[in-house]
Formats: C-alpha cells, sequence, structure tokens
C-alpha cells in the first residue's frame, strides 16, 4: 500500500454559518497529478485555503507532514504591465526568509537551476510586466518552485492561456511530476483534466465524486 | 562653502536623509503608499508645529506625531474605495492643528516657513547626530527584513501563500515609512518630503529592474539631488528645496523620455 501524502477526512469547510464543503475525504500519493474539477462556487479554492493552512476546518482533519512544503500558484495577481521587476528578480522573491539581504551562491544556483527547468532562461532580464501570459505563468511556476515544495497547488493556472500555451505548461507540470512532485490541479478544463491526471476530485454543490482518472473518463464517457 | 558650520551639517544630514529616502521610496513605489506619505507629511506638519507651541525641537515633534498615527492611518486607508475619503479627512484635521499650535505659539512666521519649506541653516550638530542615528535604525530594520519586506512588497499574494507574515511587515514598514518623513522633512520641509520619499525611486524603476539595483540608483538620484541643491543653494540664496524639487522632476522627466525610447 502507498503511504498517502495527503488524507483528508470528513473535512467540513464553512464561512460563517454556511458550510462550504461538505464531508469531504480523498487522499492524495507521493507523485499523483490530482485534478480538482467542479463548477465555480462549489468550494475548490476553500479547500486550498484549509490544506495551506489558512482555513480552520469546521469539521474532519487534514492528516499531512508537518512542515510539508507547499508551493501554491494562485489564481489572481494584480501585476499590471507598469510591474518593474524583471522574470528573474520576480522568481527570486521567494528565495526564503534568510535576514542576509543578498542570494548566496547556493541560492543562486537553485535559481539558475529553476530558470533553466521553467524555460526562463533566455528571458530571466524581460520585465515581469511585459511578459506574455505563458511566460507570466511560468514565472509564478518557477516562483513557487523555488521554495522546494514537495506538492504544488495549481489554482486556475491555465485559465487565461490559448490552448498551445496551456499544454506547455502542463507538460513542463507533468515533467515535474515523473520527477515526484505531487501536483493538485485546479480547473474547469475537462481535456486538461484527463489528459494529466492521475486521480481526480469532482466538487459538487452537495456531493463530490473522487477516484482514479480512468474511472473519470469512464463517468465520463457515460455522460 | 565648507568652511561654514551649518553647510558642514547641511550636507551631511543629506546625505543620509538622501539614503534613507531612496531605499524607502522604493518601497513606497512598490507598496503603492505615495499618498499615505502626503498624509504622512501633513501630520508631521502638525507635529512640527506643536514642537514649536512647546518649544521642543521640530523632529522631536514629528517623530510623536508620525509614530503614533502611521500605522492608524495606514490601517485606516487600506480598503481603496475609501483612502481619498480617509486622506482628505486626516490631512485636514492635522492642517487644521498644525495652523492652531503655530498660532498659539508666539513664533509664527519664519518657523512655519521653514517647518513647511525646509532649513538648512537651522539644522545643528547635535540634530545631525539624531539625524544619523535614526537614519541607521531605519537601514538596520530594512536590513535584516529585507527578503521578506521585499517579497511583501513586489508580490504581496505570493508573499501570502508563502507564510510571510503581512500584517507585522506592513506596521514595521509603517513605521519606518513615519521616521523616514521626519528625517527627510528637516531639508526639504514636510510640504516637499515626497520630492525625495517618491520621486527618486519613481525615476530609478525605469533605468533597472531589480530590487537592490533600484534602492541604489533612487539613493544615488535623491543624494545627487540633495548635494546640488545644497550647493546651488549656496551659491544663489535662493531655497534649496526649490533646487531639489527641480533636479528631482527633472530626473523624473528624463527617466520617462529614457523608457519612451527604449520602448520604441
Amino acid at each position: 500500500m502507498i503511504i498517502s501524502l495527503i488524507t483528508v477526512k470528513n473535512l467540513t469547510l464553512a464561512y460563517g454559518d454556511k458550510n462550504i464543503v461538505d464531508d469531504l475525504s480523498f487522499s492524495l500519493a507521493p507523485g499523483d497529478f490530482l485534478v480538482v474539477i467542479g463548477d465555480n462556487g462549489v468550494g475548490k479554492t476553500t479547500l486550498v485555503r484549509s490544506l495551506l493552512g489558512q482555513l480552520k476546518p469546521k469539521k474532519g482533519v487534514i492528516e499531512m507532514p508537518d512542515k510539508l512544503k507547499i508551493g501554491y500558484v494562485p489564481q489572481f495577481r494584480n501585476l499590471d504591465e507598469e510591474y518593474p521587476l524583471s522574470i528573474k528578480d520576480f522568481v527570486a522573491l521567494n528565495a526564503g526568509k534568510s535576514l542576509r539581504p543578498w542570494l548566496n551562491q547556493k541560492e543562486r544556483q537553485q535559481l539558475h537551476h529553476i530558470l533553466e527547468l521553467t524555460d526562463l532562461t533566455r528571458i530571466q532580464d524581460r520585465l515581469l510586466g511585459q511578459a506574455s501570459g505563458g511566460e507570466k505563468q511560468r514565472a509564478y511556476l518557477a516562483q513557487a518552485l523555488l521554495g522546494n515544495p514537495r506538492l504544488l497547488i495549481l489554482d486556475e493556472s491555465t485559465a487565461s492561456l490559448d490552448n498551445e500555451m496551456k499544454y506547455e505548461l502542463l507538460d513542463l507540470v507533468a515533467k515535474l511530476q515523473k520527477q515526484g512532485l505531487s501536483v493538485i490541479f485546479i480547473t474547469h478544463d475537462w481535456d486538461l483534466a484527463r489528459s494529466y491526471g492521475t486521480r481526480y476530485l469532482k466538487m459538487m454543490p452537495d456531493s463530490y465524486q473522487t477516484g482514479s482518472i480512468e474511472e473519470f473518463r469512464q463517468g465520463v464517457k457515460n455522460v | 562653502m565648507f568652511e561654514l558650520s551649518f553647510m558642514r551639517n547641511a550636507f551631511m544630514a543629506g546625505t543620509f536623509i538622501a539614503i534613507v529616502s531612496g531605499t524607502i521610496g522604493v518601497f513606497v513605489m512598490a507598496r503603492s503608499m505615495s499618498f499615505l506619505t502626503h498624509t504622512l507629511s501633513e501630520i508631521g506638519f502638525a507635529g512640527a508645529s506643536f514642537a514649536v507651541f512647546a518649544g521642543w525641537p521640530a523632529l522631536n515633534g514629528m517623530l510623536l506625531f508620525t509614530m503614533l498615527s502611521s500605522v492608524l492611518v495606514g490601517q485606516m486607508s487600506i480598503k481603496e474605495s475609501r483612502r481619498e475619503a480617509v486622506i482628505s479627512a486626516v490631512s485636514a484635521l492635522f492642517i487644521g492643528l498644525g495652523i492652531l499650535f503655530l498660532s498659539l505659539s508666539s513664533q509664527t512666521a519664519s518657523s512655519a516657513t521653514s517647518i513647511l519649506f525646509g532649513s538648512v541653516v537651522g539644522i545643528s550638530r547635535q540634530e545631525v547626530w539624531q539625524l544619523v542615528g535614526l537614519s541607521l535604525l531605519v537601514m538596520v530594520v530594512v536590513m535584516i527584513g529585507y527578503r521578506q519586506l521585499k517579497f511583501d512588497s513586489f508580490d504581496a499574494v505570493g508573499a501570502r501563500v508563502n507564510g510571510i507574515n503581512s500584517t507585522l511587515i506592513s506596521v514595521v514598514f509603517l513605521l519606518l515609512l513615519a521616521l523616514s518623513v521626519s528625517v527627510a522633512a528637516q531639508i526639504v520641509g514636510s510640504l516637499l518630503i515626497f520630492i525625495l520619499l517618491t520621486l527618486p525611486a519613481a525615476s530609478a524603476k525605469y533605468f533597472t529592474h531589480g530590487v537592490a539595483k533600484m534602492i541604489v540608483l533612487a539613493i544615488l538620484f535623491a543624494m545627487l539631488g540633495t548635494w546640488l541643491g545644497l550647493y546651488l543653494g549656496y551659491l544663489t540664496n535662493w531655497p534649496v528645496s526649490f533646487f531639489i524639487a527641480v533636479i528631482e522632476v527633472m530626473i523624473y522627466v528624463t527617466a520617462l523620455i529614457f523608457q519612451h525610447l527604449v520602448n520604441d
């Protein structure tokens, strides 16, 4: 049996009296690519907030290793075209909380490695504000990866991208997943879910389904 | 020029003011807080007037007022929807208070001018040391918290999801801003603080795209304005603040033109 990285048992999440997520259970193993799919307002981002520890469960538990490093690429970032930092400097913001103002050699190497991995080396000195949508998403991803996470959460990261860029970004994520990174990918896009997921969690207003991606494909066929 | 002790004092004070303003200015710009700099300068005016009324050094009055109110005003104006109203209310109250304190004290006209527009002649050696001490304090705190302040200022969303305590950072930054406003006002006066706290940083961002380089460049711009302003003020006997304002605006316009040329 595979030991899971995260086990969620009977989780209920609420804002005030209103339950957003009700009695949800699922698990995630190392190297899983879990697709979380569902309409707006069913609690996908709320679930993420609870995984990040920003929202306490009303009921139920989330079991995960202490100090599990989570990289999170949020859905919205309001960086306009006047945003003054270069791609490299933006990524480097997440170099850690050391009291040393500058980066040491190890941190610089790690930065270099991540830029290489996310295919940003060539454009690292370009202004982030003037980068394309796909380049921006790669920079957000790179910044999250610089924290050296074991779990990566992507919140609708492909929503603003054209088709080709969507696949490019997720190919990259899939490559990292094959190297052992666990991924939670929140999306509306059923095609992407089918292509990249290994497991799925379909959230609906009053219920949910979870299972392997084969079961998901089967389910879609039956509909 | 340097045989005059007040000029020596002014250059020394100006140098440290430029360092603090350039550094803090980069974060003021990144956090979109220029508005707060204005408000704090008006609060500083009231503080300085109070100091004149109470017979204190102006700097102490400014420090007292800006430090006490910065966090409060910062928290009140987080919501952009009501920011303008909050600023109007706070500015009105403190300018009113400033006028009251000045009219209650005996030495109105000349002290009002030096509070509002700055004064080079007035800085004593002891005040210079106080300025140096406060500047070092600001710089040390910025150095220690640099990475977190940088992350929170340039990518608040990313900082929050990476476990940075934004509330703590913003409170500390508001206190640093209050200190910087009080320090900078000693040369350019409270009306013109934003010359040094926003313009050099706003110009720097067009020339370079890394935070540390922006800080260095903003310090250089602020220093150029302060030194040249003091020198030209000495030569012509015109107000130093006037020259600093013109120089900083010229740098900013040059930066805009540079940006335009690069983009074409």
